[in-house]
């Protein structure tokens, strides 16, 4: 009864949706106020409904109501309340229908906020999203339904799973569920597919205000890019954040001691990030500059159809054989809204082409103008060599049937020199001024910590004598790193002479007066840190894998690991463990006893190797329970040696820290200084730098 | 320069630790390979049969056979190249996991190069136009001295600017 609750809601939410999507359209074009107002009331009716059947999922979860094809899919009596709560989102039928809830959410949000301040664009920024919300909740609900049942058709061997009962059917209720796949047990994969898809769906509120910037004819004036900044910074972050935990995820959970492993999946994700990023960046220019407005137009559409595409990928399994991408609706579907939705977003682009042109000059290429170029290409650049090297194998399929795998060396090797100069450039670009550069003071700023890197990296160098390239990265890091820190400085030292102030509080004054410039610094700072991890994971990593018997040890990089003995027990979510007592040594120094395990989990069959870590500022000792023989009187071990790790993670959170400074909204009656359309005066003028 | 440099030196330095250890195992009798060896290996190798998979992480019963193949091989006195053409002739081009150079595969490396390199044309392209129209604007600049028409949009914005504000 309850599910046909969740059903109803469903599908009133779905017309709804499509209500509100044509009824706004044709509100906006024929001029019908009272049609935009009706289609605003439906659109925000979806958030309501879709909860409601949200909720309902999630009932049927927590009571574990097994008549549900979801459920059993996904939960089993073994599962803690809290795991079957989070089982919403880990399968693809109820991941979706997340994914819609949280779109209509959004749109909710976007409609009572901006209803009475963007009433121009507002039909066309309910219509894109709303058909956004559209296709998701019809995917759900004609495709891949959470309310579907079991039924055992006479005949038949295997069971159907249907919304309706099939004719002559039988309803089928297992025993019990199959439970959430044991690898996604852990809270960087709860975690991190809410994360993801807020950054996914937030990024669909910047492209509506961009399609309805275009469709309006007001693409020239900036009001979509600043009604919708916000909203980026936002959708960026979650989106960041979600890539960290399924990094963390990954390293926890998979076993092979990375936390990156370009694998399709990972790769959908960051593609929309990138472009996502450069987008962040290149509306700065449309903002001070007015330049680049058809080339954001170009970025927001690309993260649109990307962040699609990503779901794509995730959900249907397309990448790992074609033949997974004819066994549902669910893949042509996805297909042909990304297609439709892309070209169509194009050609309205290209019909606006010309109001769109702006008159950009450059005065010097080096300017931050030309920084922001090329940082644009860059980030384009990588994407492409992500997006090129992720979808290759199925054209290599398609093409000359021939199964390749396109793994990290190939991203390593084609992205590595492009995230070098990326990074370099982030060093470097801040310190560049609108318009024009001076080169001496450019090289007087750039002296010390080119100078103080370059000294670090020779005394470095010369201690831990190695290949060049992990030497150049550090040298890369700690060049980037002081010239953002020099920044700050520069801006502290001046208020503290001119204004008397204690160091803190002109750090903090300095920052909350530019909340946006100084925050976008911390961002960049906890990049260099994620860089320094990624080379730590690059060069540092050690590893070694050797069979033990009781007492035996193996040793790598100054620690050795004792095996004591293997004892196992029935752990909780119905799993058997099998633990092995070792002891961690450094230098003959005992550190401390490490139990690493193997957990089986019995009615999945599924073993999963849980690492025993021992963490460090600077390196992890990462140790695997490969396998165990004679009743466990020997056993396997891999043991990595993880240099600067955890370098990535706390990268991670100074991100998060940043974007908070730079979205932090400016205080009542602060105007917002950092924006402003300049006048564009031409002739010279004194550098103000910025 | 100094980089060239390193790259001999470390060249060098890997030839002679190569010949060192040819020698140790040309005079020493045939030993068991340590699974670091095999590991070495294996990291190349991606698991003909589970997706994305790396040879030496995967966990099933099938890669561990592969694992013990490849130590037979290298007790055998394979070369890592042998191992890896073996393995390739026998499940295929996606056992590898760096995609190979010739071929359509040869296409997954070429295209994103040509990419950079048309990126980087089309960047210096576009920002010559923008500083040649700047050049042609400051020049016509210079020839109409009178800056009226400059003044009033200044002002035309300001106002309009001030208004919004009202507003």
């Amino acid at each position: 009864m309850i599910s046909e609750i969740g059903l109803i809601a469903l599908s009133i939410a779905f017309l709804f949706s499509v209500y509100g999507t044509i009824g706004s359209a044709y509100g906006g074009l024929r001029n019908r106020p009272a049609w935009v107002e009706s289609s605003r009331n439906a659109s925000l009716l979806v958030f309501p409904l879709l909860s409601l059947s949200v909720l309902v999922v999630v009932y049927n979860l927590y009571v574990l109501d097994l008549s549900q094809a979801y459920v059993a899919d996904v939960a089993s009596r073994a599962m803690s309340t809290f795991l079957r709560v989070t089982a919403l989102w880990g399968g693809q039928q109820g991941s979706i229908l997340f994914w819609a809830w949280i779109m209509s959410g959004f749109v909710a949000i976007v409609l009572l906020r901006k209803w009475e301040r963007d009433r121009e664009l507002i039909p066309y920024v309910i219509a894109v999203s709303m058909l956004t919300t559209t296709f998701f909740v019809g995917v759900v609900v004609f495709i891949t339904n959470p309310f579907a049942r079991l039924w055992h058709v006479p005949g038949a061997a295997d069971l159907t799973t249907s919304v309706f009962q099939p004719i002559n059917a039988m309803p089928y209720i297992p025993e019990d569920g199959q439970g959430l796949n044991p690898l996604l047990r852990h809270f960087g994969m709860i975690g991190h597919p809410p994360t993801t898809y807020i950054g996914f769906t937030g990024f669909v509120i910047p492209f509506a205000f961009a399609m309805a910037a275009l469709i309006t004819g007001k693409s020239q004036e900036d009001e979509w890019i600043r009604t919708s900044r916000r909203w980026t910074l936002v959708a960026w972050i979650f989106l960041t954040i979600g890539l960290i935990l399924g990094g963390r995820w990954a390293y926890d959970v998979l076993g092979w001691g990375g936390f990156w492993g370009w694998d399709p999946v990972e790769n959908a994700m960051f593609m929309p990030w990138l472009t996502g990023t450069a987008f962040l960046h290149s509306v700065m220019m449309t903002e001070k500059r007015g330049m680049l407005k058809r080339w954001n137009m170009v970025l927001i559409i690309l993260t649109y159809a990307l962040t699609v595409f990503g779901t794509f990928i995730t959900r249907t399994g397309v990448i790992s054989s074609v033949h997974a991408f004819s066994k549902s609706a669910l893949g042509p579907a996805f297909f042909i809204f990304i297609g439709l939705t892309f070209i169509g977003s194009l050609s309205l682009l290209f019909s606006r082409w010309d109001a769109l042109k702006t008159e950009h000059q450059l005065e010097s290429f080096f300017s931050r103008e030309a920084a922001f170029v090329l940082q644009n290409m860059l980030f384009l650049a990588i994407t492409f060599a992500v997006f090129w090297g992720t979808v290759f194998p199925l054209l290599s399929e398609l093409f000359t049937g021939t199964k390749i795998t396109v793994g990290p060396p190939y991203f390593q090797k084609v992205t590595g020199p492009l995230f070098f100069a990326l990074v370099l450039l982030m060093g470097i670009a801040p310190l560049f001024a609108w318009r024009k550069q001076a080169a001496h003071s450019l090289g007087r700023a750039m002296l010390l910590p080119l100078a103080a890197s370059l000294g670090i990296t020779a005394i470095w160098g010369y201690s831990h004598r190695m290949h060049p390239a992990p030497i150049f990265g550090l040298w890369l890091v700690s060049f980037v790193l002081l010239t953002i820190l020099t920044e700050f400085w520069k801006g502290v030292r001046a208020r503290m002479q001119g204004r008397g102030e204690n160091l803190f509080l002109a750090l903090s004054r300095l920052i909350g007066r530019n909340h946006r410039r100084y925050g976008g610094y911390v961002i960049h700072l906890g990049v260099v840190m994620i860089a320094l991890g990624v080379i730590g994971d690059a060069y540092f990593k050690q590893e070694t894998q050797g069979t033990l018997t009781a007492g035996q040890s193996l040793t790598v990089a100054g620690y050795s690991l004792r095996f004591e003995g293997l004892n196992s027990y029935p752990g909780t979510d119905g799993r058997e463990v099998i633990e092995a007592n070792t002891t961690l040594l450094k230098n003959g120094q005992t550190v401390r006893p490490m139990q690493p395990r193997r957990d089986f989990f019995i009615v999945q069959e599924q073993p999963v190797t849980v690492p025993a870590v021992y963490a460090t500022a600077g390196t992890d000792v990462y140790i695997m329970l490969l396998d165990w023989q004679d009743d466990g009187r020997s056993a396997t071990f891999k043991i990595y040696i993880n240099s600067l790790i955890n370098w990535v993670w706390a990268g991670g959170v100074i991100m998060m820290l940043g974007t908070l400074v730079a979205a932090w909204p400016p205080r009542d009656g602060q105007k917002e200084t950092t924006y402003q359309l300049r006048p564009q005066v031409f002739g010279p003028q004194p550098s103000t730098g910025d | 320069m100094k980089r060239k440099l390193l790259f001999i030196l470390a060249f060098v330095l890997a030839a002679s630790l190569l010949t060192v250890m040819i020698v140790n195992a040309q005079d020493g009798q045939p030993r068991i390979p340590t699974d670091d060896e095999v590991n070495a290996v294996a990291k190349k190798l991606y698991c003909p049969v589970c997706p994305n998979t790396p040879l030496d992480v995967c966990e099933t019963q099938a890669c561990k056979d592969w694992r013990a193949q490849i130590r037979d091989q290298l007790a055998a006195g394979w070369s890592e190249q042998q191992i890896l053409d073996y393995f390739v002739q026998q499940y295929g081009e996606r056992v590898l996991g760096e995609p190979q150079r010739s071929g359509f595969t040869s296409m997954v490396w070429v295209l994103p190069l040509i990419a950079v390199l048309s990126g980087i044309v089309i960047v210096w392209q576009v920002l010559r136009s923008w500083r040649l129209k700047r050049a042609e604007q400051v020049s016509s600049e210079i020839s109409t001295p009178n800056s009226s028409d400059r003044i009033s949009k200044e002002l035309r914005a300001l106002v309009e600017k001030e208004l919004k504000e009202i507003d």
